[in-house]
């Protein structure tokens, strides 16, 4: 009897317990510095420190580092700063309950041509802010079709071809030998061949799985749609209806060299779980198809392979040897519209201190690779220092083109499915397919994304 | 007093006993018959305290989300705190999307599959473990376990196992729709017989002895006795899992996310067709797409599909309710 009458008030609890939680107030995360905010706002010592920031974190591998960031700057300040970070490839969703709440983040990402279009009514306008003043750079800022400011960059990015020059050394080659697709295609099946000889493959698994498919379908595909606008003789600026697919052979030329030179068999490819990163900082493979942010952080190639370098993506292009690496970003801050003025200000000052604090700077560079601002601390990132050397030397800077694919995550995963089942039976017929994927896959998501 | 000045005595109070409320009766049940409860009048004032947690969440999570996604699904918008109404333009949108009626007929047909196969095994193993065989404790559990793993948990084992299991043959589960559609249904089997077994095993537990004795005398052999006298008598657990099943494979989605996500991807003159997504999937895919007015089309859909499976699942509620007997 006495166990029933337990029982029954536990379940009472629960329900009442899930009831309540319904209604309880959103204010742990960040809000554990609290006191800070009520005695700031007595004690603000003329800094205007009132209002709140709350920035939605794009990047789940800088989380750490902004938390700590964050803290020094409510220790700092007294103004409060949360930061919440999306779990990777979920930013749209959570970008959109988030945005629906009262306590809505008043800094968030628009990092590409769709961003602005489904978020830009929701960005206030940067131009003339004091944090658009410390920008060296307009390359990797967002207007909207009236001229809006809507995002700005606050760190870029670029990929292309990681290397082990070691390994390529002691296959009896050098990395500055490499200078086209010709010269990239003999070293690297020459290392294929070599393979059980020399202990490394050249290439690690392109891995097909989500984890890994973008280095592809979101990165290598840039070299194509690139090209394609140097054909036309002008740089996207809104995402074009149609491509023509002009330049998929040289896609093709690389992909192929990459998947059939690889550690792995590529009809594995399309499961994944092959992990390329941990293969090449074990030095299994020479090469890999990666980006600048791996330098440092979670991944830290640098750790392992401390002389590793970025070449750019050569695929058989005229005049290739002078190209340069995939320099852009998808790291664009905008700030709500809809948050007060206090808190719009509030977010502004916190942005400024993060690019002109000397501490804060240098974390965040750590993290980020570089931000591009006046007063930011310097770089420290070697691909990055890789692609600065080779614009430096009049080598041409391929931008990020693939940010206006469109629709863009029904595009890849039809390209992903394509790509796949070429692996899996490398024909022409098969190839068609990827080719309808790419060309007419545009087409039909460019229409999906922009019917009325 | 005699008998008849005890009975016009307890005249007036037989009368009030008619008209008490349930709970007076309730409660004279326990407090006897003569007394009323000292109970009654607390309870009374107080059942709004029980009552009102339950409906207010029943109201907060359920009927008022549901009443604003009807609306939410004539209008378009980004939040929801912005809507603006449109009429009914998502409806037609939805209705001339080819994607949504694809993902239609191949979860109609996933969910029949999926209904037969899992109601036969299920009342198979039911009818097995009430045979009295050793262990049939120990088997109930075990088959019941894999209902107790989220649904997302269960699609990414099973991708892993039979990618295991398909690399050997150079294809994946994300490579080969016919491995992708019976991948799904082996998995949803693998998740639900258990679950439907114990109502099955409930149901024939409680079917008469004396009726399974009375088929025997009358000379009934095994066979005729399970189709004439087992069944009949279990039809409203046959009600139930058969609902059960139809449901959840028309509503089903995390599995289907976390195995194939929809894959592989046919280009079709130009246009991509999922060759394995089905319709809650669908429609996740279509509120997350680029398109401005997505959200409310995905909506209309979501209003669609609500419609759907509660038009189906009642149907079949009530055919099979008639073949239910009385015992």
């Amino acid at each position: 009897m006495k166990l029933k009458r337990v029982l029954a008030l536990a379940m009472a609890a629960a329900m009442a317990g899930c009831f309540f939680a319904g209604c309880n107030d959103d204010s742990g995360n960040g809000g554990s510095s609290n006191g800070g905010a009520g005695s700031t706002g007595s004690t603000g010592s003329g800094g205007g420190a009132s209002g709140s920031v709350y920035w939605l974190n794009f990047k789940p591998e800088s989380d750490g580092v902004l938390q700590e960031v964050a803290k020094m700057y409510t220790d700092e300040t007294g103004v409060p700063v949360k930061v919440v970070t999306a779990a990777s490839g979920t930013y749209e969703q959570t970008l959109s309950a988030e945005m629906d709440k009262s306590d809505a983040p008043t800094l968030f990402v628009i990092g590409n041509e769709a961003g602005v279009k489904k978020w830009g009514s929701y960005a206030m306008d940067l131009k003339d802010t004091k944090i658009a003043g410390e920008l060296n750079t307009d390359a990797y800022n967002h207007y909207d079709a009236d001229g809006k400011l809507v995002s700005i960059g606050y760190c870029y990015e670029s990929y292309g071809i990681i290397v082990n020059p070691d390994l390529v050394e002691q296959a009896g080659h050098k990395v500055e030998d490499i200078k086209d697709f010709a010269s990239l295609k003999t070293v690297v099946e020459d290392i294929h061949n070599r393979a059980g000889e020399l202990g490394f493959d050249a290439f690690t698994a392109c891995d097909m799985d989500d984890s890994s498919s973008w280095r592809f379908t979101g990165h290598m595909a840039n070299l194509e749609y690139y090209y394609e606008e140097q054909k036309a003789g002008k740089t996207w600026t809104e995402c074009p209806a149609t491509i023509t697919g002009d330049y998929l052979p040289n896609f093709k030329n690389l992909f192929d060299l990459c998947i059939n030179n690889s550690i792995t068999d590529p009809k594995e490819l399309a499961t994944g779980g092959h992990d390329p990163d941990t293969q090449f900082k074990e030095g299994k493979a020479a090469f890999t198809v990666q980006g600048s942010w791996t330098y440092a952080g979670d991944t830290n190639y640098s750790g392992s392979v401390p002389n590793a370098k970025m070449i750019p993506y050569y695929c058989g292009v005229e005049g290739e040897d002078k190209a340069g690496l995939n320099c852009g970003t998808e790291n664009c801050w905008a700030v709500n519209a809809n948050a007060s003025e206090e808190d719009r200000n509030a977010t502004i000052e916190f942005m400024y201190w993060c690019v002109t604090n000397e501490e804060a700077s240098k974390k965040l560079v750590e993290s980020f690779g570089v931000m591009p601002y006046k007063s930011a601390a310097e770089s420290t990132n070697g691909f990055l220092k890789d692609a600065e050397t080779l614009t430096s030397n009049g080598n041409y800077v391929m931008d990020w083109a693939t940010n206006f694919q469109p629709n863009v995550d029904e595009y890849r995963k039809a390209l992903v499915s394509a790509l796949n089942t070429y692996c899996a039976d490398q024909t022409d017929a098969n190839w068609d397919q990827v080719k309808s994927a790419f060309v007419d896959g545009w087409a039909t998501q460019y229409n999906a994304a922009n019917a009325g | 007093m005699t008998n008849d000045e005890l009975a016009t005595k307890n005249e007036p109070l037989q009368n009030e006993e008619v008209h008490e409320s349930p709970l007076a009766k309730l409660s004279r049940f326990y407090w006897g018959k003569n007394r009323k409860s000292p109970l009654t009048r607390p309870l009374r004032k107080w059942f709004i305290l029980f009552l009102g947690p339950v409906t207010a969440a029943f109201i907060i999570g359920f009927v008022w989300p549901f009443l604003q996604g009807i609306y939410l699904s004539l209008c378009n918008f980004q939040l929801i705190k912005d809507a603006k109404f449109v009429g009914f333009g998502n409806y037609i949108k939805a209705f001339t999307d080819a994607s949504f009626m694809r993902s239609f007929w191949y979860t109609a047909l996933f969910a029949i599959v999926s209904l037969l196969l899992i109601n036969i095994l299920a009342f198979a193993v039911a009818y097995a473990l009430t045979l009295g065989i050793k262990g049939s404790n120990l088997f109930r559990t075990v088959f019941f376990m894999p209902n107790l793993i989220g649904g997302i948990v269960l699609g990414y084992i099973w991708s892993m196992i039979f990618d295991g299991v398909l690399s050997a043959f150079g294809t994946s589960i994300v490579q080969n729709s016919t491995w992708g559609f019976w991948g799904l249904i082996i998995l949803m089997c693998w998740q639900q017989i258990g679950y439907m077994m114990i109502i099955y095993i409930a149901g024939l537990n409680a079917i008469p002895e004396d009726m399974l004795e009375a088929a025997k005398i009358d000379g009934a052999n095994k066979w005729q006795t399970l189709w004439r006298v087992t069944i009949p008598n279990l039809m409203p657990s046959i009600t139930i899992c058969t609902f059960l099943s139809l449901t959840n494979g028309f509503k089903l989605f995390d599995q289907n996310l976390a195995l194939t996500s929809g894959q592989p991807i046919v280009m079709q003159d130009g246009v991509p067709i999922k060759q394995t997504e089905m319709l809650a999937l669908n429609i996740y895919n279509t509120f997350y797409s680029s398109n401005n007015s997505a959200r409310g089309t995905a909506q209309a859909k979501a209003v669609i599909f609500f419609i759907l499976v509660a038009a189906i699942g009642l149907a079949q509620l009530a055919y099979t309710r008639k073949k239910e007997v009385q015992q």
